[in-house]
């Protein structure tokens, strides 16, 4: 492992128990995923990438196996410890956006700040410079249904990158809009890496959105394919 | 923006359900408000009471009379310092339907041991010194617009005089207030004497006596001295404390006590169901955002507190909202001197704000733990898969 290195997965083993049945997901799987990376992750239905997206992002713990995110191993850290990683660490942008519907946008980028110490100006401080990124600073006070999807997901990737996250992971970022709107969320994420140097794990079934990472991930029967893009 | 905007955004999002809500707790508490208004006032109404003074009635019942002889008895007694007595007079003026609260008393001792009846000294000495004085609350006294000094036929529906009337002329010679809000103004009380001298039976017999004991930890020692006393006697003695003998009195009219636990209790039963259903359905319906604020980092622990946040500020909004107007409502009624006569002044007293604010707090984390339970327990990536 390199210092440069975000991600390691050594071994990484995930399977879940249907009654009787134990059902494996992957078994053994290793991955390494260096600071600043885009990674689009594809494969088919149920190949286990939401299933790898909520191990990297803590939400799920591997069977076996260990993950290290900046050297450090994240599956023994206690619940609590666990969502406190995450929101020091971790950015979440959802296919269907998953905004709070009675907030505004500005409300909504800011929930991952009240899990900071922030004072409240800095706070609004780094609201603002969020949606500045996302180019919504004229819509912070909209509430979700006054916005359209793109815009909706716009406000989700600034309450993904407001708190400063070192990995952007996003599940089907662009599966419930148009081509259009896809595109512009697609450079903007591509901005995000380039620009801002955010590492981003990108689930998609899109090849065309996949062209937009560094790499591609294909998952297929527990085992990686890499290609460069 | 704060958890305190959490709860906030979390009750603001269906505003009709959390509008009825606020209702129904508001109803719950308003009713609760204006019973235990009424509880107290019917307390307060039966007299005052002390910690250092009982009440020796007929062990058959307090309407039974005892011999007048048993006054001077007890004076003796170890421990009584004092003794006063009084009788039932079953008053009205003008016409029955006046009722009016109406006791025969020993003005002297009477007054002197019920410091809580405030009136001027000049009054009071007048009131002593004429047997046919009468000394009437002031809430008797603007009802009728009675004055000092000005005579009124008082009649009863007790007590005929040897003549065969039943009506007593009497001089009104004073006219006192409570000591503080919680005493009622609503009795009227003449001479006994006037009373023993005049009426055609039960001469030289009392209603009640009253004994102030030299300090409240003597009470049961006294009391089972004067009892022991008349032991075996035409007329055996029950002697209580002063709140007992009140609670007693109340009885007389039912268990108001249970009646108004009943009626607020089948009401908080009622809207903790109506509460805790309706929670628990709007964190089901905000499943998918509660996996939302785990997955940024929100706690279990601490999405739990904003749940239980919700029902506790619902609970208390709708609560204190209902206080307020009961507090306006026992305000309303306690200006109508006929109500005021006879259950005091019914107001919402801080012991039944501090007791209902307890109980706004309690129906909170009641309705808010199951929800705040199942909050904990969404588990993000099941969620996710539903959304």
């Amino acid at each position: 492992m390199s210092d440069s290195d975000l991600i390691v997965l050594r071994n990484v083993a995930k399977a879940y128990r249907r009654g009787e049945e134990t059902i494996s997901i992957f078994a053994d799987l290793n991955l390494t995923i260096p600071s600043g990376d885009f990674v689009a992750m594809m494969g088919p239905s149920g190949s286990g990438k939401t299933t790898l997206l909520n191990l990297l992002g803590g939400l799920d713990r591997p069977t076996s196996g260990t993950i290290l995110f900046d050297g450090a191993p994240i599956e023994k850290l206690s619940e609590n410890k666990l969502s406190a990683w995450r929101a020091a660490n971790i950015g979440f942008i959802f296919q269907f956006y998953n905004l709070m519907p009675t907030m505004s946008a500005a409300r909504n980028v800011e929930l991952p700040l009240l899990l900071t110490p922030l004072s409240t100006a800095d706070r609004k401080r780094r609201v603002k410079t969020a949606l500045e990124i996302v180019g919504l600073e004229n819509r912070a006070g909209h509430k979700p249904k006054e916005l359209s999807g793109g815009q909706q997901q716009r406000v989700a990737i600034a309450r993904a990158i407001v708190s400063d996250p070192k990995l952007i992971l996003a599940d089907e970022p662009t599966g419930d809009l148009d081509r259009t709107t896809a595109v512009e969320i697609l450079e903007m994420l591509q901005l995000l890496n380039r620009e801002l140097g955010k590492t981003i794990v990108m689930v998609t079934h899109d090849p065309a959105a996949a062209k937009y990472a560094r790499r591609e991930l294909h998952l297929d029967k527990g085992t990686f394919e890499e290609r460069h893009t | 923006m704060s958890d305190f905007r959490l709860i906030l955004a979390g009750l603001g999002r269906k505003p009709l359900r959390t509008s009825l809500l606020i209702f129904a707790v508001f109803i719950a508490f308003l009713i609760y408000g204006v019973l235990a208004a009424f509880q107290s006032s019917l307390e307060n109404a039966a007299g005052p009471s002390s910690s250092n003074r009982l009440v020796v009635a007929n062990r058959i019942n307090f309407t039974q009379p005892l011999p007048f002889a048993y006054v001077s008895r007890i004076q003796n007694v170890e421990g009584v310092t004092d003794v006063s007595y009084s009788n039932w007079f079953g008053g009205y003026y003008q016409e029955p339907r006046n009722f009016l609260l109406t006791f025969a008393i020993d003005p002297e001792s009477y007054t002197r041991i019920y410091s809580e009846y405030v009136m001027p000294d000049d009054q009071r000495q007048a009131f002593i010194a004429n047997r046919d004085s009468i000394m009437v609350g002031r809430s008797v006294a603007e009802q009728y617009g009675w004055q000092v000094g000005q005579q009124i036929p008082l009649s009863s529906n007790v007590w005929r005089r040897r003549d065969g009337t039943s009506v007593w002329p009497v001089v009104i010679r004073a006219i006192y207030d409570g000591k503080d809000a919680n005493t009622s103004t609503g009795s009227v009380f003449v001479h006994y004497e006037y009373l023993d001298e005049g009426r055609a039976f039960g001469n030289d017999t009392v209603g009640i006596i009253q004994i102030v004991t030299a300090d409240a930890a003597q009470n049961d020692a006294v009391a089972a001295r004067v009892d022991t006393q008349f032991a075996n006697s035409r007329a055996e003695t029950e002697t209580l404390s002063e709140q007992a003998f009140n609670a007693a009195f109340i009885d007389q009219q039912g268990n108001i006590g249970l009646i108004i636990l009943g009626v607020t209790g089948a009401a908080f039963v009622t809207i903790l169901l109506i509460v805790g259903n309706a929670m628990a359905g709007a964190i089901r319906e905000r499943t998918g955002e509660i996996a939302v604020m785990k997955t940024l980092g929100f706690t279990s622990g601490r999405i739990a507190r904003i749940v239980v946040g919700e029902t506790l500020l619902l609970s208390l909004f709708g609560g204190l909202l209902g206080l307020v107007l009961a507090n306006l409502l026992t305000n309303t009624l306690s200006g109508i001197p006929a109500l005021n006569q006879f259950f005091g002044a019914m107001r919402i007293t801080p012991q039944i704000a501090l007791s209902a604010v307890g109980f706004m707090a309690a129906l909170g984390f009641i309705t808010g733990a199951v929800p705040a339970f199942n909050a904990m327990r969404v588990n993000v990536i099941t969620a996710f898969r539903r959304i």
